[in-house]
């Protein structure tokens, strides 16, 4: 079994957001960069269903090398080698297309992803690879079982949950719940340090899209205290002030 | 050219977010002048596919086949593109639901087109540029995204524009598309909704609990105050991670993001990673016994007192306000 992992470079979690260059770039001075957290989960999922020799796995990162740190990261999280599409991810639909043409060089079973950057909040790669390959995609899953031929997935849905089965090669994108995020032991950051990272050069594709400008939201006034002992008040308020309910 | 929305549906009704894409849609045609038509895929009557005329739906295509009853994003992505084809729209809206998310970006491949996924505004033309502001970085900042392919795909964010009524009368016209089985290939097994439970992503108001309540067994009144409220529920992270709450009720970074008009907090101190899931909601109340904690700074409103005291007057204030 051979399973392809889709990794994205983002923001550390607690990073305070700030832009330069008039709004139009994201500040990464002195920010911490990280596997995105919904990727660690895919990748996790990937290593579990891999391990005894039942596989391999190969990460996939688009970018320039500012972000060999992470994949080698996600090398020592357990994956067994690594491939860096050499370009800057300019939007989803170019990143998912670089996927989609490696993915066509490999014999993959099944391709894991995130369910979306915690940067762009995009969710839209795995489903794009999906329709670039004309293969199933199955978006924002709870949980993936896979038979060696099968797979059960459970998608998460407003208010529910909806079993979707597949046969055959598709791609899914995780959220919680896929599995526990794994953390690198000393073993494995050694051992990172000599697996293959390949790096390979980008197709062109006509842009669609682009991001002109950033905004912050406007900061909200300040908060109105309302006593404790004086809780059935916040109702009143809530209703004839904010007008909510 | 025209637009087109595709208008999601969950047992033979459309959802209110299919409305407020419906309302969406038609202002993005008026700016652009030209008409809406909705597209409505699995079994609905005529009578809710008539309610699409009234968010301003010039013509409804309606899609009803076994074949096509469950929503696979494969196929239904195959069955929109079609419409547009038919329908000449050049401008395809959807909701960013769940489903949608999984959707609206094999439609923007099929059509070569930018996609903005988690729109929050009305798109901008000025100079010639075709613009729409959406979420990034988990609700930190704004991402003012130009659509510059000649067709283009929106997913708008539910509760970001509201439903308006525009009263067309909408002419509805059976489409019966070629599916390819290839399209078919995910197959849905089984469907469980709690159908008592109002839904956490597109829901107007929640009440959302933390660490501070101190063990499941004191979700009680965290439930009765969300059902008099009709609001759905929500946690923080180490409350589902302690399995307290399942999941799919965690809110912030990791979790959800969620934009309701009211989001009630308490006794959850506002980490930054769950401010970035709840900060675009439009009023935020915070119950916190602690004065410091960093979530009043985002508040509008503020409690500072004990959950265990505070939650139960909630509920009887409320009992009484709905008399």
């Amino acid at each position: 079994m051979k399973i392809l992992v889709c990794i994205s470079n983002v923001p550390d979690t607690t990073t305070k957001i700030t832009f330069t260059n008039d709004n139009t770039q994201f500040n990464t001075s002195g920010v911490q960069f990280i596997v995105n957290p919904y990727d660690e989960i895919a990748l996790s999922r990937a290593i579990e269903l891999c391990e005894g020799g039942k596989g391999t796995v190969t990460v996939i990162n688009v970018g320039d090398s500012s972000t060999d740190p992470t994949i080698r990261k996600a090398l020592a999280i357990g994956a067994d080698d690594a491939v860096r599409i050499n370009a800057l991810p300019r939007d989803a639909y170019f990143t998912a297309y670089q996927i989609a043409e490696y993915a066509k060089t490999g014999d993959f079973n099944m391709i894991l992803c995130g369910r979306e950057s915690i940067d762009y909040n995009g969710a839209q790669v795995a489903a794009m690879v999906g329709e670039f390959l004309d293969i199933p995609s199955i978006s924002i899953i709870k949980k993936l079982d896979y038979d060696g031929t099968t797979a059960t997935l459970e998608r998460e849905i407003e208010g529910g949950k909806e079993v979707v089965s597949v046969t055959g090669k598709f791609i899914a994108s995780c959220a919680e719940g896929v599995a526990e995020p794994r953390i690198p032991n000393m073993r494995g950051i050694m051992s990172a340090r000599t697996k293959s990272l390949q790096v390979v050069e980008a197709v062109e594709i006509a842009e669609v899209a682009k991001v002109v400008k950033f905004e912050t939201p406007a900061p909200r006034g300040a908060v109105k205290q309302v006593p404790a002992e004086e809780a059935a008040k916040l109702i009143d308020l809530l209703h004839t002030e904010a007008k909510v309910i | 050219m025209s637009v087109l929305v595709y208008v999601e549906q969950a047992d033979g009704k459309f959802k209110k977010s299919g409305f407020e894409a419906v309302s969406y849609a038609k202002a993005i045609a008026d700016g652009q002048g030209t008409h809406l038509t909705a597209i409505s895929i699995g079994n609905v009557g005529e009578n809710e596919l008539k309610e699409l005329g009234k968010y301003g739906a010039s013509k409804v295509l309606n899609v009803s086949s076994d074949q096509l009853k469950n929503f696979v994003n494969q196929a239904y992505a195959s069955v929109i593109v079609e419409a547009a084809a038919k329908e000449n729209a050049d401008i395809v809206v959807l909701s960013n639901s769940f489903s949608g998310k999984g959707l609206a970006p094999r439609v923007a491949v099929k059509l070569k087109a930018g996609l903005v996924d988690g729109a929050v505004e009305l798109p901008q033309t000025a100079d010639g540029k075709f613009t729409v502001k959406k979420n990034a970085f988990s609700g930190k900042a704004f991402a003012v995204t130009e659509l510059t392919s000649a067709n283009k795909v929106i997913a708008l964010n539910p509760n970001a524009f509201g439903t308006k009524e525009s009263s067309v009368d909408a002419a509805i016209e059976n489409f019966t598309p070629e599916v390819k089985s290839t399209d078919l290939a995910a197959i849905v097994k089984e469907i469980v909704r709690a159908t008592d439970k109002i839904s956490l992503p597109d829901a107007e108001l929640v009440v959302s609990a933390g660490r501070g309540l101190k063990g499941p067994e004191n979700w009680g009144m965290i439930e009765e105050l969300a059902n008099l409220l009709g609001a759905a529920t929500a946690c923080s992270k180490p409350v589902s991670d302690a399995g307290w709450r399942p999941h799919s009720e965690h809110v912030g970074q990791t979790g959800i993001a969620i934009s309701p008009n009211l989001y009630i907090a308490i006794g959850i101190s506002g980490a930054i990673q769950h401010l970035a899931g709840v900060s675009s909601s439009k009023v935020i109340v915070v119950i916190n016994k602690d004065p410091e904690a960093p979530f009043f700074k985002v508040a509008d409103y503020g409690i500072v007192g004990d959950a265990f005291e505070v939650v139960p007057k909630l509920i009887e204030a409320l009992k009484a306000h709905k008399g």
